[in-house]
Protein backbone atom coordinates (compact mmCIF):
# COMPACT_ATOMS: atom_id res chain seq x y z
CA UNK A 1 0.00 0.00 0.00
CA UNK A 2 2.56 2.50 -1.01
CA UNK A 3 2.30 4.85 -3.96
CA UNK A 4 4.79 4.83 -7.33
CA UNK A 5 7.04 8.00 -6.89
CA UNK A 6 5.72 11.18 -8.14
CA UNK A 7 7.21 14.56 -7.74
CA UNK A 8 5.67 17.24 -5.59
CA UNK A 9 5.11 20.80 -6.60
CA UNK A 10 3.20 23.34 -4.36
CA UNK A 11 2.82 26.09 -7.00
CA UNK A 12 1.71 29.97 -5.90
CA UNK A 13 -0.79 31.03 -8.07
CA UNK A 14 -3.85 29.53 -9.94
CA UNK A 15 -2.23 31.01 -13.11
CA UNK A 16 1.02 28.65 -12.37
CA UNK A 17 -1.45 25.65 -11.07
CA UNK A 18 -2.82 25.66 -14.96
CA UNK A 19 0.78 26.05 -16.53
CA UNK A 20 1.73 23.40 -15.23
CA UNK A 21 -1.31 21.22 -15.79
CA UNK A 22 -0.51 22.51 -19.37
CA UNK A 23 2.97 21.46 -19.41
CA UNK A 24 2.61 17.65 -18.50
CA UNK A 25 -0.43 15.08 -19.07
CA UNK A 26 0.81 12.96 -16.22
CA UNK A 27 0.24 15.81 -13.32
CA UNK A 28 -2.62 15.42 -11.52
CA UNK A 29 -3.98 18.28 -8.92
CA UNK A 30 -4.30 17.10 -5.05
CA UNK A 31 -6.02 19.21 -2.42
CA UNK A 32 -7.38 17.21 0.73
CA UNK A 33 -5.84 14.01 -0.82
CA UNK A 34 -8.96 11.83 0.68
CA UNK A 35 -9.92 10.11 -2.47
CA UNK A 36 -7.09 10.48 -4.23
CA UNK A 37 -4.36 9.02 -2.08
CA UNK A 38 -6.10 5.68 -1.10
CA UNK A 39 -6.08 5.47 -5.29
CA UNK A 40 -2.27 6.10 -5.09
CA UNK A 41 -1.75 3.87 -2.45
CA UNK A 42 -3.46 0.74 -4.82
CA UNK A 43 -1.85 2.40 -7.89
CA UNK A 44 -5.37 2.92 -9.32
CA UNK A 45 -3.47 6.25 -9.98
CA UNK A 46 0.04 6.81 -10.91
CA UNK A 47 0.81 10.72 -11.66
CA UNK A 48 4.49 11.78 -12.32
CA UNK A 49 3.87 14.96 -10.46
CA UNK A 50 1.23 16.09 -7.74
CA UNK A 51 0.43 19.75 -7.98
CA UNK A 52 -1.13 21.04 -4.25
CA UNK A 53 -3.32 23.48 -4.34
CA UNK A 54 -4.29 23.12 -0.65
CA UNK A 55 -2.35 26.27 0.42
CA UNK A 56 -2.87 28.63 -2.66
CA UNK A 57 -4.21 32.24 -1.17
CA UNK A 58 -7.59 32.79 -2.08
CA UNK A 59 -8.78 29.43 -2.69
CA UNK A 60 -10.44 28.51 0.66
CA UNK A 61 -13.32 30.39 2.21
CA UNK A 62 -17.23 30.84 2.13
CA UNK A 63 -18.89 34.19 1.25
CA UNK A 64 -21.97 35.97 0.08
CA UNK A 65 -22.34 37.25 -3.00
CA UNK A 66 -25.09 38.23 -5.21
CA UNK A 67 -27.50 36.16 -3.88
CA UNK A 68 -25.22 33.17 -3.79
CA UNK A 69 -23.20 31.76 -1.42
CA UNK A 70 -19.55 30.74 -2.78
CA UNK A 71 -17.86 28.56 -1.62
CA UNK A 72 -13.67 27.96 -2.15
CA UNK A 73 -12.67 24.96 -3.75
CA UNK A 74 -10.37 24.61 -0.80
CA UNK A 75 -12.52 24.91 1.99
CA UNK A 76 -12.54 21.61 4.30
CA UNK A 77 -15.53 20.27 4.30
CA UNK A 78 -15.12 20.36 8.41
CA UNK A 79 -15.38 24.49 7.93
CA UNK A 80 -18.28 24.02 5.84
CA UNK A 81 -19.79 21.91 7.75
CA UNK A 82 -19.56 24.42 11.20
CA UNK A 83 -20.13 27.50 8.94
CA UNK A 84 -23.03 30.01 10.24
CA UNK A 85 -23.46 31.65 6.55
CA UNK A 86 -23.94 27.44 5.37
CA UNK A 87 -26.34 26.59 8.05
CA UNK A 88 -28.93 30.13 7.64
CA UNK A 89 -28.31 29.71 3.67
CA UNK A 90 -27.80 26.98 2.51
CA UNK A 91 -29.48 24.19 4.70
CA UNK A 92 -29.39 21.20 2.47
CA UNK A 93 -25.48 21.49 2.00
CA UNK A 94 -25.54 21.59 5.79
CA UNK A 95 -28.17 18.72 5.97
CA UNK A 96 -26.29 16.88 3.58
CA UNK A 97 -22.06 17.37 4.62
CA UNK A 98 -22.78 15.12 7.73
CA UNK A 99 -23.24 12.29 5.14
CA UNK A 100 -19.88 12.92 3.87
CA UNK A 101 -17.00 10.50 5.32
CA UNK A 102 -16.23 10.62 8.47
CA UNK A 103 -15.19 13.61 10.93
CA UNK A 104 -11.23 12.58 10.26
CA UNK A 105 -12.17 12.79 6.26
CA UNK A 106 -14.18 15.75 6.17
CA UNK A 107 -11.28 17.53 8.41
CA UNK A 108 -8.92 17.05 5.17
CA UNK A 109 -11.49 16.83 2.68
CA UNK A 110 -12.37 19.72 0.29
CA UNK A 111 -15.53 20.67 -1.29
CA UNK A 112 -13.93 21.38 -4.92
CA UNK A 113 -12.69 17.95 -4.14
CA UNK A 114 -15.53 15.92 -4.04
CA UNK A 115 -17.12 18.41 -6.97
CA UNK A 116 -13.87 16.99 -9.11
CA UNK A 117 -14.10 13.67 -7.96
CA UNK A 118 -17.30 13.26 -9.71
CA UNK A 119 -18.49 10.19 -7.57
CA UNK A 120 -22.48 9.02 -8.47
CA UNK A 121 -23.43 9.02 -5.05
CA UNK A 122 -21.28 11.59 -3.22
CA UNK A 123 -23.36 14.17 -1.16
CA UNK A 124 -21.75 17.15 -2.29
CA UNK A 125 -22.14 17.09 -6.14
CA UNK A 126 -26.04 15.51 -5.13
CA UNK A 127 -26.76 18.95 -3.23
CA UNK A 128 -24.78 20.93 -5.97
CA UNK A 129 -26.93 19.58 -9.01
CA UNK A 130 -30.23 19.42 -6.61
CA UNK A 131 -29.72 23.24 -6.54
CA UNK A 132 -28.69 24.15 -9.32
CA UNK A 133 -24.95 25.78 -8.32
CA UNK A 134 -22.18 26.85 -10.73
CA UNK A 135 -19.34 25.27 -10.75
CA UNK A 136 -15.98 27.65 -11.10
CA UNK A 137 -13.07 27.21 -12.22
CA UNK A 138 -9.71 28.30 -13.86
CA UNK A 139 -8.75 27.63 -17.60
CA UNK A 140 -5.43 28.95 -19.28
CA UNK A 141 -7.56 31.53 -20.62
CA UNK A 142 -8.83 32.88 -17.47
CA UNK A 143 -11.98 32.03 -15.12
CA UNK A 144 -14.72 30.40 -15.92
CA UNK A 145 -18.38 28.54 -15.13
CA UNK A 146 -20.66 25.98 -15.82
CA UNK A 147 -23.53 24.66 -14.16
CA UNK A 148 -23.23 21.53 -12.17
CA UNK A 149 -25.63 19.68 -14.20
CA UNK A 150 -23.37 20.14 -17.19
CA UNK A 151 -20.60 19.74 -15.21
CA UNK A 152 -21.12 16.19 -14.21
CA UNK A 153 -21.06 13.83 -17.38
CA UNK A 154 -20.83 10.20 -15.94
CA UNK A 155 -19.12 8.30 -13.26
CA UNK A 156 -15.62 10.35 -11.90
CA UNK A 157 -16.00 11.79 -15.18
CA UNK A 158 -16.86 15.77 -15.70
CA UNK A 159 -16.30 18.37 -18.58
CA UNK A 160 -13.73 19.95 -17.23
CA UNK A 161 -10.34 20.35 -19.07
CA UNK A 162 -7.27 18.53 -17.72
CA UNK A 163 -5.32 21.92 -17.57
CA UNK A 164 -8.17 23.47 -15.40
CA UNK A 165 -8.75 24.45 -12.03
CA UNK A 166 -11.97 24.10 -10.07
CA UNK A 167 -11.62 27.24 -7.95
CA UNK A 168 -15.15 27.88 -6.18
CA UNK A 169 -18.63 25.87 -6.45
CA UNK A 170 -21.45 29.18 -6.36
CA UNK A 171 -24.80 27.64 -4.67
CA UNK A 172 -27.58 29.85 -5.42
CA UNK A 173 -29.24 30.73 -2.56
CA UNK A 174 -33.28 30.81 -2.07
CA UNK A 175 -34.72 34.23 -1.25
CA UNK A 176 -38.14 33.34 0.14
CA UNK A 177 -39.38 33.15 3.72
CA UNK A 178 -40.50 29.77 4.64
CA UNK A 179 -37.94 27.33 3.17
CA UNK A 180 -37.35 23.66 4.48
CA UNK A 181 -35.06 20.66 3.09
CA UNK A 182 -34.67 17.49 3.42
CA UNK A 183 -31.55 14.45 3.16
CA UNK A 184 -32.18 10.48 2.76
CA UNK A 185 -29.41 8.20 1.96
CA UNK A 186 -29.09 4.60 2.86
CA UNK A 187 -26.31 3.00 2.69
CA UNK A 188 -24.40 -0.42 4.06
CA UNK A 189 -22.73 1.47 6.94
CA UNK A 190 -22.67 5.14 7.92
CA UNK A 191 -21.25 7.25 6.02
CA UNK A 192 -19.88 4.85 3.67
CA UNK A 193 -21.00 5.18 0.08
CA UNK A 194 -24.81 5.54 -0.64
CA UNK A 195 -26.68 3.21 -2.52
CA UNK A 196 -29.11 5.35 -3.24
CA UNK A 197 -29.46 9.18 -1.47
CA UNK A 198 -32.26 11.82 -2.03
CA UNK A 199 -32.37 15.83 -1.33
CA UNK A 200 -35.21 18.19 -1.43
CA UNK A 201 -35.62 21.78 -0.93
CA UNK A 202 -38.80 23.46 -0.97
CA UNK A 203 -40.16 26.77 -0.31
CA UNK A 204 -43.89 27.63 0.16
CA UNK A 205 -45.83 30.55 0.55
CA UNK A 206 -48.38 31.75 4.41
CA UNK A 207 -51.13 29.34 2.66
CA UNK A 208 -48.90 26.38 2.46
CA UNK A 209 -48.77 26.32 -0.96
CA UNK A 210 -45.19 25.59 -3.06
CA UNK A 211 -43.22 27.93 -4.40
CA UNK A 212 -40.29 26.39 -5.33
CA UNK A 213 -38.98 22.79 -5.61
CA UNK A 214 -35.90 20.88 -6.02
CA UNK A 215 -35.50 17.40 -6.21
CA UNK A 216 -32.47 15.82 -6.50
CA UNK A 217 -31.22 11.88 -6.52
CA UNK A 218 -27.51 10.31 -5.88
CA UNK A 219 -26.58 6.95 -6.81
CA UNK A 220 -29.06 5.49 -8.53
CA UNK A 221 -27.54 6.51 -12.21
CA UNK A 222 -24.04 7.11 -13.13
CA UNK A 223 -24.19 11.37 -11.81
CA UNK A 224 -26.47 13.10 -9.72
CA UNK A 225 -29.68 13.68 -11.30
CA UNK A 226 -32.14 16.47 -10.59
CA UNK A 227 -35.89 15.13 -10.81
CA UNK A 228 -38.46 17.80 -12.23
CA UNK A 229 -41.44 17.84 -10.23
CA UNK A 230 -41.90 22.23 -10.95
CA UNK A 231 -46.16 20.93 -11.76
CA UNK A 232 -46.09 20.47 -8.17
CA UNK A 233 -45.60 24.46 -7.94
CA UNK A 234 -48.68 26.48 -6.51
CA UNK A 235 -49.99 23.01 -4.63
CA UNK A 236 -50.10 21.82 -1.05
CA UNK A 237 -47.87 18.72 -0.82
CA UNK A 238 -49.78 15.39 0.56
CA UNK A 239 -48.84 11.79 0.47
CA UNK A 240 -50.72 10.71 -2.53
CA UNK A 241 -49.32 13.98 -4.58
CA UNK A 242 -45.55 13.29 -3.40
CA UNK A 243 -45.77 9.37 -3.90
CA UNK A 244 -47.55 10.26 -7.48
CA UNK A 245 -44.97 12.69 -8.67
CA UNK A 246 -41.98 10.82 -7.51
CA UNK A 247 -42.79 7.55 -8.46
CA UNK A 248 -43.67 9.59 -12.16
CA UNK A 249 -40.21 10.75 -12.31
CA UNK A 250 -37.88 8.23 -10.71
CA UNK A 251 -39.64 4.97 -11.05
CA UNK A 252 -38.19 4.71 -14.50
CA UNK A 253 -34.82 6.28 -13.98
CA UNK A 254 -31.83 4.38 -15.81
CA UNK A 255 -30.12 2.73 -13.01
CA UNK A 256 -27.11 1.08 -12.35
CA UNK A 257 -26.51 -2.89 -11.02
CA UNK A 258 -23.18 -3.44 -8.86
CA UNK A 259 -22.74 -6.30 -6.40
CA UNK A 260 -24.25 -3.58 -3.64
CA UNK A 261 -27.79 -2.99 -4.75
CA UNK A 262 -29.87 -4.37 -8.13
CA UNK A 263 -30.75 -1.78 -10.40
CA UNK A 264 -34.42 -2.35 -9.76
CA UNK A 265 -33.45 -1.78 -6.10
CA UNK A 266 -31.89 1.36 -6.40
CA UNK A 267 -35.04 2.68 -8.70
CA UNK A 268 -37.67 1.72 -5.58
CA UNK A 269 -35.41 3.18 -3.14
CA UNK A 270 -35.36 6.56 -5.14
CA UNK A 271 -38.90 7.03 -5.62
CA UNK A 272 -39.30 5.99 -1.37
CA UNK A 273 -36.11 8.05 -0.25
CA UNK A 274 -37.25 10.88 -2.73
CA UNK A 275 -40.79 11.05 -1.14
CA UNK A 276 -39.22 11.15 2.22
CA UNK A 277 -37.37 13.95 1.25
CA UNK A 278 -39.78 16.40 -0.56
CA UNK A 279 -42.64 15.38 3.00
CA UNK A 280 -39.72 16.81 5.02
CA UNK A 281 -38.60 19.42 2.97
CA UNK A 282 -42.45 20.76 2.97
CA UNK A 283 -43.10 20.29 6.82
CA UNK A 284 -39.53 21.76 7.83
CA UNK A 285 -40.87 24.74 5.44
CA UNK A 286 -43.65 25.17 7.49
CA UNK A 287 -46.10 23.00 5.41
CA UNK A 288 -48.54 20.18 6.80
CA UNK A 289 -46.17 17.28 7.09
CA UNK A 290 -47.48 15.07 4.78
CA UNK A 291 -47.66 11.94 6.74
CA UNK A 292 -48.67 13.54 9.97
CA UNK A 293 -45.64 12.18 11.32
CA UNK A 294 -43.84 14.63 14.43
CA UNK A 295 -40.72 15.55 13.13
CA UNK B 1 12.87 16.30 0.29
CA UNK B 2 13.86 18.16 3.10
CA UNK B 3 10.59 18.47 5.55
CA UNK B 4 10.01 20.42 9.07
CA UNK B 5 7.52 19.02 11.34
CA UNK B 6 6.41 20.40 14.09
CA UNK B 7 5.43 17.28 16.29
CA UNK B 8 4.07 17.15 19.62
CA UNK B 9 5.38 20.79 20.91
CA UNK B 10 9.15 19.46 19.21
CA UNK B 11 10.59 20.60 15.29
CA UNK B 12 11.54 17.51 13.57
CA UNK B 13 13.28 17.60 10.76
CA UNK B 14 13.34 14.81 7.92
CA UNK B 15 14.45 13.90 4.80
CA UNK B 16 11.71 12.15 2.80
CA UNK B 17 10.33 10.98 -0.56
CA UNK B 18 7.67 12.72 -1.93
CA UNK B 19 6.04 9.75 -1.98
CA UNK B 20 6.06 8.76 1.99
CA UNK B 21 3.23 9.68 4.25
CA UNK B 22 2.88 11.20 6.84
CA UNK B 23 2.41 7.70 9.33
CA UNK B 24 5.65 6.14 7.99
CA UNK B 25 7.18 9.49 8.30
CA UNK B 26 6.56 9.52 12.22
CA UNK B 27 7.00 5.66 12.38
CA UNK B 28 9.78 5.07 10.37
CA UNK B 29 12.17 8.73 10.77
CA UNK B 30 10.40 9.70 13.60
CA UNK B 31 10.70 6.55 15.52
CA UNK B 32 6.87 7.87 16.70
CA UNK B 33 5.14 4.27 16.79
CA UNK B 34 1.84 4.98 18.76
CA UNK B 35 0.48 5.85 15.11
CA UNK B 36 -0.97 2.44 13.77
CA UNK B 37 -0.43 1.68 10.18
CA UNK B 38 -3.62 -0.50 9.63
CA UNK B 39 -5.12 -0.64 6.19
CA UNK B 40 -3.02 2.31 4.18
CA UNK B 41 -5.52 3.80 2.60
CA UNK B 42 -8.07 5.71 4.70
CA UNK B 43 -10.16 3.07 6.02
CA UNK B 44 -9.32 2.04 9.41
CA UNK B 45 -9.06 4.90 11.43
CA UNK B 46 -5.58 3.13 13.17
CA UNK B 47 -3.18 6.14 11.83
CA UNK B 48 -5.04 9.12 13.11
CA UNK B 49 -2.97 12.08 14.33
CA UNK B 50 -4.33 15.50 15.05
CA UNK B 51 -3.09 18.26 12.77
CA UNK B 52 -3.61 21.88 14.59
CA UNK B 53 -6.22 19.79 16.71
CA UNK B 54 -8.48 18.24 14.53
CA UNK B 55 -8.28 14.55 13.97
CA UNK B 56 -7.38 13.22 10.48
CA UNK B 57 -5.74 9.86 8.67
CA UNK B 58 -1.65 10.38 8.77
CA UNK B 59 -1.79 7.28 6.09
CA UNK B 60 -3.84 10.37 3.51
CA UNK B 61 -1.16 12.56 4.36
CA UNK B 62 2.33 13.02 2.68
CA UNK B 63 4.77 14.14 5.14
CA UNK B 64 6.09 17.14 2.41
CA UNK B 65 2.48 18.23 2.64
CA UNK B 66 2.77 18.84 6.63
CA UNK B 67 4.72 21.28 7.35
CA UNK B 68 3.33 24.22 9.04
CA UNK B 69 0.65 22.65 11.35
CA UNK B 70 0.49 21.20 14.71
CA UNK B 71 0.78 17.63 14.61
CA UNK B 72 -0.04 15.76 18.01
CA UNK B 73 0.13 12.23 18.33
CA UNK B 74 -0.32 9.50 20.89
CA UNK B 75 2.63 10.06 22.35
CA UNK B 76 2.01 14.04 22.76
CA UNK B 77 -1.37 13.29 24.77
CA UNK B 78 0.01 12.28 28.22
CA UNK B 79 0.97 14.74 30.74
CA UNK B 80 4.39 13.56 31.85
CA UNK B 81 6.55 9.91 30.72
CA UNK B 82 4.71 7.38 32.48
CA UNK B 83 1.43 9.06 33.23
CA UNK B 84 -1.82 8.67 31.11
CA UNK B 85 -4.28 11.58 30.04
CA UNK B 86 -7.93 11.35 31.29
CA UNK B 87 -8.96 10.01 28.13
CA UNK B 88 -6.62 6.98 28.02
CA UNK B 89 -6.80 6.20 31.88
CA UNK B 90 -11.11 5.97 31.14
CA UNK B 91 -10.12 3.49 28.44
CA UNK B 92 -8.05 1.28 30.59
CA UNK B 93 -10.56 1.28 33.00
CA UNK B 94 -13.59 0.70 30.98
CA UNK B 95 -11.65 -2.16 28.86
CA UNK B 96 -12.19 -0.16 25.91
CA UNK B 97 -9.46 -1.92 23.94
CA UNK B 98 -8.47 -5.57 23.43
CA UNK B 99 -5.68 -5.72 21.47
CA UNK B 100 -4.65 -2.17 21.07
CA UNK B 101 -4.64 -1.56 17.86
CA UNK B 102 -7.01 1.20 17.04
CA UNK B 103 -6.73 2.14 20.34
CA UNK B 104 -4.43 5.10 19.75
CA UNK B 105 -6.75 6.39 16.55
CA UNK B 106 -9.98 5.93 19.40
CA UNK B 107 -8.19 7.66 21.87
CA UNK B 108 -7.03 10.57 19.29
CA UNK B 109 -10.40 11.26 18.19
CA UNK B 110 -12.22 11.18 22.05
CA UNK B 111 -10.08 13.72 22.87
CA UNK B 112 -10.84 16.18 20.00
CA UNK B 113 -14.23 15.36 20.37
CA UNK B 114 -13.82 16.40 24.07
CA UNK B 115 -11.69 19.37 23.52
CA UNK B 116 -14.90 20.86 21.93
CA UNK B 117 -17.64 19.74 24.37
CA UNK B 118 -17.95 17.43 27.95
CA UNK B 119 -21.45 16.92 27.82
CA UNK B 120 -21.40 14.62 24.41
CA UNK B 121 -24.36 12.59 23.91
CA UNK B 122 -23.95 8.52 23.18
CA UNK B 123 -24.70 10.03 19.48
CA UNK B 124 -21.94 12.50 19.35
CA UNK B 125 -19.49 9.83 20.72
CA UNK B 126 -20.39 7.30 17.93
CA UNK B 127 -20.41 9.84 15.17
CA UNK B 128 -16.72 10.82 16.47
CA UNK B 129 -15.16 7.41 16.39
CA UNK B 130 -17.10 6.27 13.42
CA UNK B 131 -13.99 6.84 11.45
CA UNK B 132 -12.00 4.15 13.66
CA UNK B 133 -12.56 0.19 12.95
CA UNK B 134 -12.52 -1.82 16.29
CA UNK B 135 -12.09 -5.41 15.57
CA UNK B 136 -12.20 -6.57 19.25
CA UNK B 137 -14.69 -4.92 21.62
CA UNK B 138 -17.54 -4.29 19.74
CA UNK B 139 -17.60 -0.37 20.58
CA UNK B 140 -19.44 -0.47 23.69
CA UNK B 141 -16.83 -0.41 25.70
CA UNK B 142 -14.61 1.74 23.94
CA UNK B 143 -18.10 4.31 24.18
CA UNK B 144 -18.16 3.78 27.57
CA UNK B 145 -14.65 5.13 27.86
CA UNK B 146 -15.36 8.38 26.14
CA UNK B 147 -18.30 8.56 28.83
CA UNK B 148 -16.33 8.13 32.06
CA UNK B 149 -13.42 10.49 30.68
CA UNK B 150 -16.37 12.88 29.77
CA UNK B 151 -17.66 12.59 33.07
CA UNK B 152 -14.26 12.64 35.31
CA UNK B 153 -13.05 16.11 32.88
CA UNK B 154 -16.43 17.95 34.03
CA UNK B 155 -16.14 16.98 37.41
CA UNK B 156 -12.04 17.99 37.26
CA UNK B 157 -10.14 21.04 38.58
CA UNK B 158 -8.03 21.23 36.05
CA UNK B 159 -8.67 25.17 34.00
CA UNK B 160 -10.60 24.84 31.02
CA UNK B 161 -10.86 27.23 28.01
CA UNK B 162 -13.56 30.41 28.25
CA UNK B 163 -16.06 28.51 26.14
CA UNK B 164 -16.40 25.26 28.05
CA UNK B 165 -16.66 27.16 31.35
CA UNK B 166 -19.39 29.39 30.26
CA UNK B 167 -21.65 26.44 29.21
Amino acid sequence: MKPAPFEYIRPESLAQVCELLAADEDARIIAGGQTLVPMLAMRLARPARLIDILRLPGLSGIREEDGAVVIGATTRQAHALQNALVRSALPLLAQALPWVGHPPTRNRGTVGGSIANADPSAEIPLVAVTLGADIVFATPQGETSMPADDFFIGPMVTSISPGDCISAIRFPVWSHQRIGVGFHEISARKSDFAFVSAAAQVAVDEEGRCIEIALGVGGVGDRALRLDVSHLVGTRLDTTSIAEAVTAVAAGLEAASDLHASADYRRRVAVTLGARALGDAYADAGGKHPTGAAR
Amino acid sequence: MKVELKVNGQTRIADVEPRQTLLDTLRDDLHLTGAHAGCEHGVCGACTVLLDGDAVRSCLIFAVQADGYDITTIEGLAPAPGELSVIQDAFCETHGMQCGYCTPGMVLSAHTLLQRTLTPSREDIVDAISGNICRCTGYGQIVEAVEMAADRLRKSNALRAAHEVSK
